[in-house]
């Protein structure tokens, strides 16, 4: 049987999520783990929109505020259970990307990324501003998922740690599988066209405007779930979620590890995620390491790290 | 009316500060089609550097100037080390590659630096000017005046000198330029040193208004970049007329509707002009290549 | 802090018999907070370099295990959980801002290791957790302090120009909830952002609003001196308040001696260290901490630093007084804690009580010529 490069990528994802544990020395490993899946997943929806459907955005972290604080704010304001918040939240972040992005995705390059800016910074403003509702800046409380007792009832006890890296993990391989049959659907194809060239795909008759926006409400959805996620295994939200610097985060990671690959994606947001953790010691030099990172991957891996190391392998293969 | 008067010179103070910025993004992007978000950073290091070097005894416009040359050079170091070698990539690359400048710069000023907030004083004291009951720093007319220079500099060199057209030709179609003897390499580096010394000027006429640290660059960025988005990338007259609409509309904002939600005005009114204009009010017109 | 670590790890190596303490802490040495967490990475620091040379507490030496979140709270949740699991520090000190403290709680009362947070907001202690404590007074106290200055001088109504940093707006809030019990109307309330260049509409508005007679400007950071030229340059004549976020003579520094004159906030005894009785109470640990700090670091000590400073200072006590460094045991003995005068406060701790301070710790300055002096 051959394998195809979707069921290597998804393969080798359960594999890693599934034996990993093993080698973990401590608690705090799982945490660690649980933060890469989460933001691992809000990059595979970058993936979609700036890798395949060539369009940028630099206010995603945005629709993360919105997943955020629908779990934070839902089950106490409405009564909602809250997976059923990060439903909601998702379908908030689905109609506000369809609204918002007619407009703008009809702007390019620099001015799709200032506007998608712009919208990222009002939703952030909301969050600080309107107190009554979100508690301003400070943060704000998030109500307990509660599968982690159900799973205990079921006889599965699981320690708050571990129950997080396996959901926020088997969240993942979902999301990733949605993206690669996404991917190779007659969507996902006409996307990479799209980006190859946006006259070319016009002529060909492809409805350019709809097939931008389509990627931009599913990238959306992907931040939304992702930032719901964070929010209710930290059980504690602020802003800064939703903020410009969380918006590159996301950006950086996907066009560090390869913006073209949802492997790619996950590696980016496992790279950026440890760094920090790696630097500790060298607290002060963080910043001077992330930023070369940053810069000296464009330069010599230009498709980013996984795409590049590829090629590498194969040769002249692709 | 004194009331609206003082939101108008409170707007136009916030706008030169903002102009001053956006002004430094044109001549790069003019260059290399690169917006240049480590912008900001010029701007920090000009008021940094400023503030260490004036502190360490020399008088301010020497500090001032050593500021603006220091600045000038790390441009054309960012330019050599950052830029060129990316030469083509796509816009997002070259997003994450000029944040990755910034982040590493305000990496380095905390360690050469300090996390402090400083200051110098103003060129020309702290007594306020009154026009008709409202009232204006002598330092908000030396930015006022700093952006208009600017302006003006800029106009004369794009419109009426060889190489400021050698710079237009260089970011229209690299290789005819280069065909028709142009020295795109000596461009390159001339804008990155000509956009990072009026980032490093801008700090300096700020900084007695706004102080200055590590980490003002994002701020004045982001600010810089809404602002000459707004006016169209790459023309100065949008830099400028970007830079002080932004600030008069924070200012009324502030004034009339609410503080909270300056900012939101702001970020409105540039969304609302990019739909109907999505070259921003002068950008220039462009077709895609197939 | 690279250096220091590497020291007491070889130390730690050099002499394998000696027991040590780990002490974790999570702090805003870099991002939006750096301003306050700066001064109190270094305050630690200083502190344990300096407890350690005088044989550490009952002869065990103290290893200070300290992460820079960024003011980040993900980021602090996160080296929460690593002090916890990873490093299993005996108790935490940190969390710079509210948000970063919430996230440090959480891991902490889970793992039932004591914490001692820096941050304002009263959430922190109010419910009462049983690890968490924290040092500065919360910014409710604050407002009361100013308002009960405002009361004296006879205002009833007041304006407001607040950061909108978790400061600011923290601040501005609890002085909202507590000025009806002062008989204080807010007829004004306006706010900048951190780093605005020019307060001078704000204050504008304020200025013109209808019965106005005096001015609160909750916030840290450079937006209150930026304000505080401006009010001089509008030439307002009514009182100005500051708050406890600017409480460092950088503060007079850069808004000026001109524009900061008359100036009144409520600030700690590190302030006006030269000015207190010599039998103050706190007069010896705020001398000791003064003279520590500015010969180590070149600047001036501010009252975030005294934060970090007093929270270290209660950790060792317990420590001390436990005889024990089982966190169960150090929990109990911070509760304990009774009469202990820190540089903010002289601290009594209950277990109805986890910040231990009341008003009185509260000092009312002015600012006169340039220099902080004592409202009677």
């Amino acid at each position: 049987m051959r394998l195809t490069p979707k069921s290597v990528t998804l393969l080798a994802l359960v594999v890693l999520i599934a034996l990993s544990p093993i080698f973990f020395p401590s608690g705090f490993y799982y945490r660690i783990g649980a933060l890469i899946f989460v933001n691992a997943l809000a990059v595979t929806g970058i993936v979609i929109l700036t890798g395949w459907a060539g369009q940028i955005s630099l206010g995603h972290a945005g629709f993360a505020g919105i997943g955020a604080y629908a779990c934070a704010l839902a089950p106490v304001h409405w009564g909602i259970h809250p997976a059923l918040a990060v439903v909601l939240g998702a379908a908030i972040s689905a109609v506000l990307a369809w609204l918002v992005g007619r407009p703008i995705l009809r702007l390019k390059g620099y001015y799709l990324a200032v506007a998608s800016l712009g919208m990222g910074i009002l939703i952030s403003m909301v969050l600080n501003n309107e107190r009554e509702l979100t508690r301003g800046p400070d943060g704000i409380d998030v109500a307990e998922l509660g599968l982690r007792g159900v799973l205990k009832d079921a006889g599965l006890d699981l320690s708050n740690g571990q129950f997080w890296y396996f959901f926020c993990g088997i969240v993942l391989i979902l999301g990733a599988w949605l993206a690669l049959n996404l991917r190779d659907s007659a969507t996902g194809r006409a996307l990479r066209a799209l980006h190859g060239s946006e006259v070319a795909a016009k002529t060909v008759g492809m409805d350019v405007a709809r097939l931008k926006l389509q990627a931009f409400v599913i990238s959306a959805v992907y931040a939304s779930v992702a930032g719901s996620l964070l929010a209710l295994q930290n059980k504690f939200i602020t802003p800064d979620v939703a903020g410009f610097m969380h918006s590159v985060e996301m950006v950086t990671m996907a066009v560090l590890g390869g913006v073209g690959s949802v492997a790619g994606a996950i590696f980016g947001a496992a790279v950026l995620t440890l760094l920090p953790q790696v630097l500790t010691v060298f607290a002060e030099y963080e910043q001077l390491v992330l930023g070369a990172v940053m810069v000296l991957v464009m330069i010599f891996l230009r498709e980013g790290v996984v795409p590049s190391i590829l090629r590498k392998i194969r040769g002249r293969g692709e | 009316m004194s009331e609206l008067l003082q939101f108008l010179l409170s707007g136009v103070t916030v706008g030169a500060v903002y102009a001053l910025v956006a002004l430094g993004f044109t001549i790069i992007y003019n260059a290399s089609d690169v917006v240049n978000f480590a912008q900001g950073e010029f701007v920090m290091l000009g008021g940094m550097i400023t503030v260490f070097t004036y502190a360490a005894g020399a008088p301010l416009p020497l500090a001032a100037l050593v500021a603006i040359v220091a600045t000038a050079a790390l441009g054309v170091a960012m330019n050599k080390l950052a830029i060129e070698p990316a030469r083509g990539a796509p816009v997002v690359s070259l997003v994450i590659i000029t944040i990755g400048v910034s982040i590493f710069i305000r990496g380095a000023a905390q360690l050469v630096f300090d996390k402090q907030i400083h200051s110098f004083p103003a060129f020309s004291g702290d007594d306020p000017l009154r026009i008709l009951g409202a009232t204006i720093l002598p330092q908000s007319l030396w930015v006022i005046g700093g952006a208009l220079a600017v302006f003006v500099g800029l106009w004369l060199f794009f419109t009426r000198t060889l190489l400021g057209r050698a710079v237009l030709a260089t970011s229209n179609n690299r290789l005819a330029a280069q065909l028709v003897g142009i020295n795109t390499p000596f461009v390159m580096t001339l804008s990155f040193a000509l956009s990072a010394g009026i980032g490093a000027l801008a700090g300096v006429l700020v900084t007695p208004i706004t102080m200055t640290s590590y980490d003002v660059g994002l701020a004045f960025a982001l600010k810089g970049f809404a602002a000459a988005m707004l006016g169209g990338m790459g023309n100065p007259k949008g830099a400028l007329v970007g830079g002080f609409l932004l600030g008069v509309l924070e200012g009324l904002t502030a004034g009339y509707l609410s503080s909270q939600y300056k900012d939101a005005a702001a970020f409105i009114v540039i969304l609302g002009v990019l739909f109907f204009l999505p070259q921003g009010l002068f950008g220039r017109k462009s077709t895609d290549r197939v | 802090m690279k250096t220091f670590l590497t020291t007491t790890a070889l130390i730690a190596l050099a002499m394998p018999a000696m027991a040590e303490i780990k002490l974790g802490a999570s702090i805003s040495a870099t991002g939006p907070a750096a301003f306050l967490g700066d001064p109190e990475l270094k305050t630690l620091e200083m502190l344990v370099e300096d407890l350690n040379a005088k044989g550490g507490i009952n002869g065990e030496e103290v290893t200070l295990i300290a992460y820079d979140d960024n003011g980040d709270p993900n980021k602090a949740r996160t080296f929460a959980t690593r002090l916890v699991e990873d490093d299993e520090v005996v108790a935490i000190i940190g969390g710079t801002t509210t948000g970063t403290t919430m996230s440090i709680l959480a891991v902490a009362e889970d793992a039932e290791i004591p914490f001692i947070s820096l941050a304002g907001a009263i959430d922190i202690i109010d419910p009462v957790k049983p690890y968490t404590f924290k040092t500065p007074h919360t910014d409710r106290m604050a407002c009361q302090k100013i308002f009960e200055d405002m009361q004296k001088a006879g205002i009833t109504k007041i304006g407001m120009i607040s950061g909108t940093d978790g400061f600011g707006a923290s601040m501005q809030a609890q002085c909202k909830t507590v000025a009806p019990d002062y008989a204080i109307e807010i007829v004004a309330d306006e706010t900048y952002d951190p780093k605005d260049a020019d307060m001078t509409a704000q204050l504008t508005k304020i200025k013109g609003t209808e019965g106005v007679q005096a001015i609160l400007n909750p916030g840290f950071g450079q937006g209150p001196s930026i304000v505080t030229r401006n009010y001089k340059q509008l030439a307002i004549e009514l009182p100005f308040y500051q708050s406890h976020g600017v409480a460092s003579d950088g503060f007079i520094e850069l808004a000026g001696t001109e524009a900061a004159e008359g100036v009144r906030l409520p600030g700690t005894a590190l302030l006006v260290a030269g000015l207190l009785a010599a039998d103050d109470p706190q007069k010896p640990v705020v001398d000791a901490y003064k003279a520590m700090f500015e010969e180590k670091t070149g600047t001036p000590v501010g009252t975030f630093g005294g934060y970090a400073h007093d929270a270290f200072l209660i950790m060792t006590d317990a420590i001390t007084r436990a005889g024990s460094a089982e966190p169960a045991a150090i929990r109990d003995a911070i509760e304990a804690t009774s009469g202990l005068a820190g540089t903010t406060g002289v601290y009594t701790f209950t277990p109805e009580d986890h910040l231990g301070l009341d008003l009185t710790a509260f000092r009312m300055l002015e600012i006169q010529g340039g220099k902080w002096t004592l409202v009677q």
